[in-house]
């Protein structure tokens, strides 16, 4: 049979020899590799202690942004909801009151806010449709926990806090990406 | 003495057709159909004296007859120009008219606010589809927009009158449609404004169809305000006996929930069967209708992303695996999920959702 590629090597089938079968050599050898690694530079690191840089590309859990007044940037115009290949949107709007000025930026608003993050694949096609630059991908990484339920994220876990009432938790939560 | 009448021939972007006598050129392109009919926003086949207003149906008319086939100076309204007998006209293949009607969306896009996100109207909204097809991706315009005083007009339409192209479709309607006309355009100019008079609500039995003329989202639904975008709707062909008007109505449905009836349009974004205001706004509910299947939405629509037609569900192959068990959910999204909650009927609110419906079924 003609074989596939140029690097196929013929497998020898003949007896080992009497220091071959000892092993002692080749366990050596291998211990010799294994012993070496305690003299190299560790590659992990103790998370969350310690944390690696993002690239700046990296894309991890939404943020639903608010302007430079606190007012909810999120117009609830299903964009996201409808470029999400994963589905893992939800959203239902309601009408602003007179004296909800301070809270909502427009007239019409997200009453409700759901990613299901089991379902999110981080694409950040909801970040690229959405007009109002109210939905980014921070540098955070979902929190692991053990029950399902927790990852069904609501306006509450996605919100960014208050720009003027909380502002170190906003700068926090900002990151270095949020417009 | 019967004789036959005589057809006209008339040659559109090289596509020869033969039309009777008194058709327009917009007609006559639409028996071509396809990119050769202009796009119209004022003009709709029902309504008398409709068209000649938005000027988005310019073409150009390279021999005015087979009599006289000098070509026209100017560029025509096709939809308020007859065909004459061995008319050739230019409409995709002219590009004085392309060129003319990038320049119109811009005149109809100057005072035309951008609030597509929040709009009811995005999705099926016949000037984003003509700006989108021919429009330029900018504004060169710098000044204000122009806004206005807002009026209230029922407790069924909401008018926004900053997104108003003045098509006086509406107007139409209302004169035509209905036996009385309450509202109209009122002052002249930058200034000339959809309204009543003295501020009144809209009452008449027919007036909700000025809802589905309206090429734009100036006349919504206010029993469908903000409650969900189009494109997360199932249109569904559904009918009732009415003793009022046709009852065959488009039902957007989500699951069992109705969000919305309109009349049926046909793929000129017309209507032909005028509905009540009974069937529009009273008829909620999924019991009311006979469903007759899924509408037919043009692949190109948003409103088509994933509808899927003519299609056949795999079989259900875990049941027989299982001995006819049930797999067994982790988790079911519907006990987790704040939206869509069983307890709040978004549908069943008269006019918008407010902070105080979700806070209600909090408690």
């Amino acid at each position: 049979m003609q074989a596939l590629t140029s690097r196929a090597k013929v497998v020898g089938r003949k007896p080992m020899t009497f220091l071959e079968k000892l092993y002692i050599p080749v366990i050596a050898k291998a211990m010799g590799i294994t012993f070496g690694h305690i003299f190299k530079k560790k590659p992990t690191v103790s998370y969350p202690e310690q944390r690696r840089t993002f690239s700046p590309v990296f894309r991890g859990v939404q943020v639903l942004n608010r302007d430079e007044e606190g007012r909810e940037r999120c117009t609830a115009c299903g964009l996201c909801a409808v470029a999400c290949p994963a589905e893992a949107i939800t959203m239902e709007a309601a009408e602003r009151l007179p004296g909800e000025e301070d809270l909502y930026k427009e007239e019409k608003y997200a009453a409700r806010y759901e990613i299901n993050m089991l379902r999110c694949i981080f694409c950040g096609l909801c970040e690229e449709a959405c007009p109002k630059d109210a939905v980014y991908l921070s540098e955070t990484l979902v929190p692991s926990n053990f029950n399902r339920e927790s990852f069904v994220y609501g306006k509450k876990e996605l919100l960014i806090p208050h720009p003027l009432k909380e502002p170190e938790a906003y700068a926090r939560a900002r990151g270095e990406r949020g417009s | 003495m019967a004789e036959e009448k005589k057809l006209f021939k008339v040659t559109i972007d090289n596509i020869t057709v033969e039309v009777e006598p008194g058709t327009t050129i917009l007609n006559a392109a639409r028996r071509i159909g396809g990119d050769v009919a202009p796009p119209a926003m004022c003009y709709y086949t029902t309504l008398k004296g409709s068209g000649g207003k938005c000027r988005t149906c310019l073409v150009e008319v390279a021999a005015g007859s087979t009599a006289d086939p000098r070509p026209m100076p100017k560029l025509v309204a096709s939809c308020r120009t007859n065909v004459m007998d061995g008319m050739v006209v230019k409409n995709v293949t002219s590009e004085k008219a392309l060129d003319a009607r990038k320049g119109i969306v811009e005149f109809l896009l100057i005072n035309h606010p951008l609030d597509c996100p929040i709009c009811d109207q995005a999705g099926e909204c016949s000037l984003q589809d003509l700006s989108y097809e021919h429009g330029t991706e900018g504004t060169r315009y710098t000044f204000n927009r122009r806004v206005f005083e807002k009026h209230d007009i029922g407790p069924y339409i909401q008018l926004h009158m900053t997104r108003c192209i003045l098509c006086y479709r509406c107007v139409y309607v209302a004169d035509q449609l209905t036996n009385r006309r309450e509202h109209g355009i009122l002052d002249r100019g930058d200034h000339s404004e959809i309204a009543t008079y003295i501020h009144k609500a809209l009452e008449n039995d027919f007036i909700g169809n000025v809802i589905d003329v309206c090429p734009v989202g100036a006349l919504t639904d206010k029993t469908f305000r903000f409650k969900n975008r189009v494109w997360f709707l199932k249109p569904l062909d559904a009918h009732r006996d009415c003793p009022r008007c046709s009852g065959k109505v488009t039902l957007w449905n989500r699951g069992e929930e109705v969000f919305r009836v309109t009349a049926r349009k046909d793929q000129w974004g017309e209507v032909k069967d005028f509905i009540c205001n009974e069937c529009r706004f009273e008829k909620k509910k999924t019991a009311d209708w006979v469903i007759e299947g899924p509408t037919r939405i043009d692949r190109h629509s948003v409103i088509s992303g994933n509808h899927y037609v003519d299609t056949v569900a795999p079989k259900e192959t875990l049941p027989e695996v299982m001995g006819g068990r049930k797999p067994k959910l982790l988790m079911d999204i519907n006990q987790v999920s704040e939206v869509n909650r069983k307890d709040i009927d978004l549908s069943g609110i008269q006019g918008p959702a407010h902070s105080v419906d979700f806070e209600k079924e909090n408690s």
